[in-house]
């Protein structure tokens, strides 16, 4: 890690600034002062970088805002063998992602003001990537009563959902939306029709049959985001489809924004990365929920994030331990690792022609904060200085044994990519510097 | 056709196996199947083999049939069940392969109720594999039985029409069937009602029916799938009676087929929920027997085939080369 200046001012020099939220997209230069950034632009150091300021010499490589990831599975409390907030932390900042929204899902349930102080308090004290919970929508995440949404907020919950688990009952999402929008708060919700779902384990159709293994149609995210958007209409509250796969799905948000419903979604690399061919042969780290799905789904996913129907791109980080993927296919978990892989995918989206890479980093930087309500994801004087440095052409393959995550189920494994984080730095330290 | 190999370490599927394959092993076991019907019926070519018989669900025939293979065949055998055993007292399955691997066993037979699951078991193990049946995904040697009955009653597999008629959801010996008649160049019908027809499945290279009259016309086999007691009750289908009714075999309904076709079950059958007790019986044209004594010769050749590239153990080390 590099020494402190003396001065507290740390000058990026010799960048590729790059800041989806402002089109900036050039040669230039960004000054950190402590925790915040001081400068930036275009013009900044021209004549030379003055004394008593650390310098860091890009080499020409991207400095961007850091990665903003919208759902993360954390483990902590409860299954701190599968993941810690702590090696959790390590993996975003190994992935410049230095903000992270994680599930109410663990144990203790994140339904009660203690634990958001909780996770809250853990996380600063690591001081990695800045952690923010999404709490509870019902208490326990029993689908049966609501939380309380309110006071939750005020600890700091960025928004509340069931986690893994659809919000099954349509009464509890009508009155879940209705009351979080009383605190200008949105509902996240999984969007799956349950008992179609039940027993599944992987995209209903040909290749499930071939593989004797039970299906999950891409009806089952249609019959839920179909549901949803007419409790939307009904109550006028801010709803989010997490992790949308399905051609179908993708197509009901399109109508849903369109008809002017205050509605966002979001999907992960696998979905737009992977199609269901990667669970043959039985391979449980490509497990997921909601399955992997067939190839026109994926092109579908592609094509929603070209025009915009989906908003943001997250991880959807779900560690799960060798004992709960090295089994047989049913009795596997679902979820794979993401964070350390999130922006090498995501860039793949640039490197294949489909968007530019402005808008592929959008999709994991403004457009989450936005969302979110975060001051996070854009390069501005004045706001923390949450940086990543990359370089975006630079080849790697994913090993999952060299990842920070302490899970290493990564459906990605031996991938070839291209894009590498270099440094990532979170209120002005730097907290990642890749050796080498 | 004695020295005839087989390309693969493990029989998982009948997926991936081309016509040769299949060819050689039904061609190996119709000589087990006369050896079988002599005084003699004990070859000691697997003398100093052990076949561990590993069963994650119940099972008497398949594991009998395997049992009496192994054994005519002068094999040590042994039969581990899941339930008492360390499976359940939960051992993960790659532990159990490990403790496996230290026994030195030359063939595993394993039943497992998930699909993959004897994959997975099969990446892990140091012996050759045959999957005795794995959730809903395959159970080739029952194909292979199915076949060989075929083949001797109708004298060839290529050019046949064979309906498959019941479960095929839940069946892996469907699937199996599905692939080596494809394989083989006989054409197949499925009949069933929608809800135990998987999704897909017509990309299987199989024709569809949903009435059972319309599909079993003019055909040459006519293979019954067993139904599950527990998929009766209002789940997959309303009631006993009305699968008999639509679905059920009847004399009736097996006079729409061709004048010699023939009747299979893989067995245990449930009498009078898919298969009327006259038609099971009827020697003229139910084979359920004689796919019970095919069994155990295709078990032999399949067993016969995969030990011999097997290495002998270290103890054997010395005779091998004179053998």
């Amino acid at each position: 890690m590099a020494p402190r200046s003396t001065s507290g001012l740390v000058a990026y020099v010799n960048a590729r600034l790059l800041d989806p939220a402002s089109g900036l997209d050039s040669r230039g230069a960004l000054l950190t002062n402590g925790e915040i950034v001081a400068d930036v632009g275009p013009g900044l150091f021209q004549g030379g970088v003055p004394a008593g300021m650390e310098v860091v010499d890009c080499h020409g490589l991207c400095l961007a805002p850091g990665l903003v990831d919208m759902r993360v599975q954390l483990r902590e409390p409860g299954e701190e063998h599968k993941e810690t907030l702590k090696s959790a932390g390590e993996a975003a900042v190994a992935g410049g992602v230095t903000s992270m929204v994680c599930l109410p899902n663990t144990n203790p349930v994140i339904d009660e003001v203690a634990t958001v102080e909780f996770v809250a308090r853990r996380a600063r004290k690591i001081g990695l990537a800045k952690v923010y919970p999404y709490a509870a929508a019902s208490k326990q995440l029993e689908g049966k009563e609501l939380s309380e949404m309110g006071m939750l907020a005020e600890a700091g919950a960025l928004g509340f959902t069931d986690g893994v688990k659809a919000i099954r009952s349509a009464q509890l999402m009508r009155r879940a939306l209705s009351y979080a929008a009383t605190f200008g708060l949105m509902i996240v919700q999984h969007p799956e029709e349950p008992s179609l779902a039940e027993n599944g384990m992987m995209n209903e159709g040909e290749l499930a049959t071939r593989m004797g293994l039970s299906g999950i149609p891409a009806a089952a995210e249609a019959i839920m985001l179909e549901r949803d958007m007419r409790l939307v209409a009904l109550t006028g509250g801010r709803y989010h489809a997490a992790h949308v796969s399905t051609a179908e799905g993708i197509e009901i948000i399109r109508k849903a924004k369109a008809a002017g419903l205050p509605v966002s979604c979001d999907t992960a690399p696998p979905y737009f990365a992977l199609n269901e061919m990667s669970v043959g042969d039985y391979r449980t780290f490509a497990k997921l929920s909601p399955p992997l799905r067939a190839e026109t789904d994926r092109q579908a996913v592609v094509a929603g994030l070209k025009d915009g129907t989906i908003d943001a791109v997250a991880s959807d980080h779900a560690p799960q331990d060798q004992d709960s993927k090295r089994v047989p296919f049913a009795a596997a978990e679902f979820g794979g690792v993401g964070l350390e892989t999130l922006l090498a995918i995501t860039l793949e989206l640039a490197h294949n022609g489909h968007i530019g890479l402005l808008d592929a980093l959008r999709l994991v930087t403004c457009a989450p904060a936005g969302i979110l309500g975060l001051p996070a994801g854009r390069l501005r004087v004045g706001a923390s200085a949450d940086l990543v440095l990359f370089d975006p052409d630079r080849a790697w393959k994913v090993d999952a044994k060299k990842f920070r995550a302490k899970s290493k189920n990564s459906p990605f494994d031996d991938r070839p990519v291209q894009g590498l984080v270099m440094r990532t730095v979170i209120d002005g330290r730097t907290v990642y510097a890749h050796d080498a | 056709m004695t020295d005839a190999r087989f390309p693969h370490r493990h029989l998982l599927g009948i997926q991936g196996l081309g016509p040769t394959e299949i060819t050689t092993l039904l061609d190996l076991a119709e000589g087990y199947v006369e050896q079988n019907r002599s005084n003699d019926k004990r070859k000691n070519l697997l003398r100093g083999r052990t076949v561990i018989n590993l069963f994650f669900e119940n099972s008497t025939r398949t594991r009998t049939s395997f049992e009496l293979a192994g054994k005519r065949l002068g094999a040590d055998v042994i039969n581990m069940q899941s339930a008492g055993s360390s499976v359940q007292k939960g051992e993960t399955l790659i532990d159990t392969a490990m403790t496996l691997n230290a026994m030195h066993l030359d063939v595993l037979v394993v039943r497992h109720p998930d699909s993959g699951a004897v994959k997975l078991l099969s990446e892990k193990v140091n012996c050759a594999v045959i999957n005795g049946g794995d959730g809903s995904h395959e159970h080739p040697t029952q194909a292979l039985l199915d076949a060989l009955t075929i083949r001797r009653r109708k004298g060839k597999l290529s050019g046949l029409t064979v309906a498959i008629c019941g479960d095929v959801l839940h069946s892996r010996v469907a699937r199996s069937n599905i692939y080596l008649l494809n394989a083989m160049g006989a054409s197949v019908r499925l009949i069933g009602p929608r809800t135990l027809l998987p999704s897909g499945v017509d990309r299987l290279g199989v024709e569809v029916f949903h009435d059972m009259r319309k599909g079993l016309a003019d055909v040459d086999v006519i293979m019954m799938l067993r139904i599950q007691n527990e998929r009766m009750r209002g789940n997959f289908i309303p009631s006993i009676r009305e699968y008999f009714h639509f679905f059920g075999l009847d004399h009736d309904k097996l006079g729409l087929a061709k004048p010699d076709a023939v009747i299979m079950h893989p067995g245990p059958m449930n009498r009078g929920v898919e298969i009327d007790s006259d038609v099971a019986d009827d020697v003229e044209r139910s084979l359920i027997r004689s796919q019970v004594e095919m069994g155990v010769a295709v078990r032999m050749a399949c067993l016969d085939l995969l030990t011999r590239d097997l290495p002998r153990s270290a103890s054997d080390h010395s005779s091998a080369g004179a053998a």
